[in-house]
């Protein structure tokens, strides 16, 4: 499987994923 | 002496994270395409032996001096936010810990790394080559990480608005 940082765009994706998990993670801990 | 920590520490905070995360930019968006194209003509030691040891420099001071104003800002709270023992500081203290991971990926994988790299340091091709692949790797993960880090830094005064 191709590494998503070797490109700008699977970075910027791997960005906004990670920012939805954890912004859920931390929604749910101030539940 | 709040004016200090609260208000100078803020703008500072900022003042240096705009450095620094915009030369993380620099580097992502603009020299490392461009260090490809000019490997193609030759034409990249313009680039690496003037442009990139200046960049580096202000790139890994502004990460110092980014993570000290927040940890100056934090003050009091700074345990509080590092291990989540306050509600009231999750947002932040999360932003705190993706921006330690960042200084530490500056510190300890880019700037080792690209001294080998701009040949400041001795290094053999085949370390030169594996120098340039972790570079490179953590200098995505971090721009990846600046994402979540903004996120989180802009949700820290406002957890209401943003976690409901």
């Amino acid at each position: 499987m191709k590494n998503p940082l070797d490109s700008l765009w699977g970075t910027f994706i791997s960005g906004l994923v990670l920012t939805l998990i954890l912004y859920n993670v931390v929604k749910f801990a101030l539940q | 002496m709040e004016f200090i920590q609260l208000g100078i520490g803020r703008w500072l905070h900022i003042l240096s994270g705009v450095m620094w995360i915009g030369l993380l930019y620099y580097f992502n968006f603009v020299q490392a395409p461009a260090l490809a194209e000019a490997g193609k003509d030759g034409t990249g030691a313009g680039i690496t032996k003037h442009v990139a040891p200046r960049a580096l420099f202000w790139f890994r001071w502004a990460a110092v001096a980014t993570w000290l104003m927040g940890a100056m800002l934090l003050g009091g709270n700074f345990f509080k936010a590092f291990f989540f023992l306050d509600r009231a500081f999750y947002a932040i203290g999360l932003g705190a810990w993706l921006g330690t991971i960042m200084i530490f990926n500056v510190w300890v994988l880019i700037w080792p790394n690209q001294q080998k790299i701009l040949g400041m340091k001795p290094a053999s091709d085949e370390e030169k080559a594996k120098a340039r692949r972790t570079a490179f790797l953590a200098s995505r993960t971090n721009t990846a990480l600046s994402i979540p880090m903004l996120f989180f830094m802009a949700a820290a005064g406002h957890q209401g608005t943003f976690f409901g």
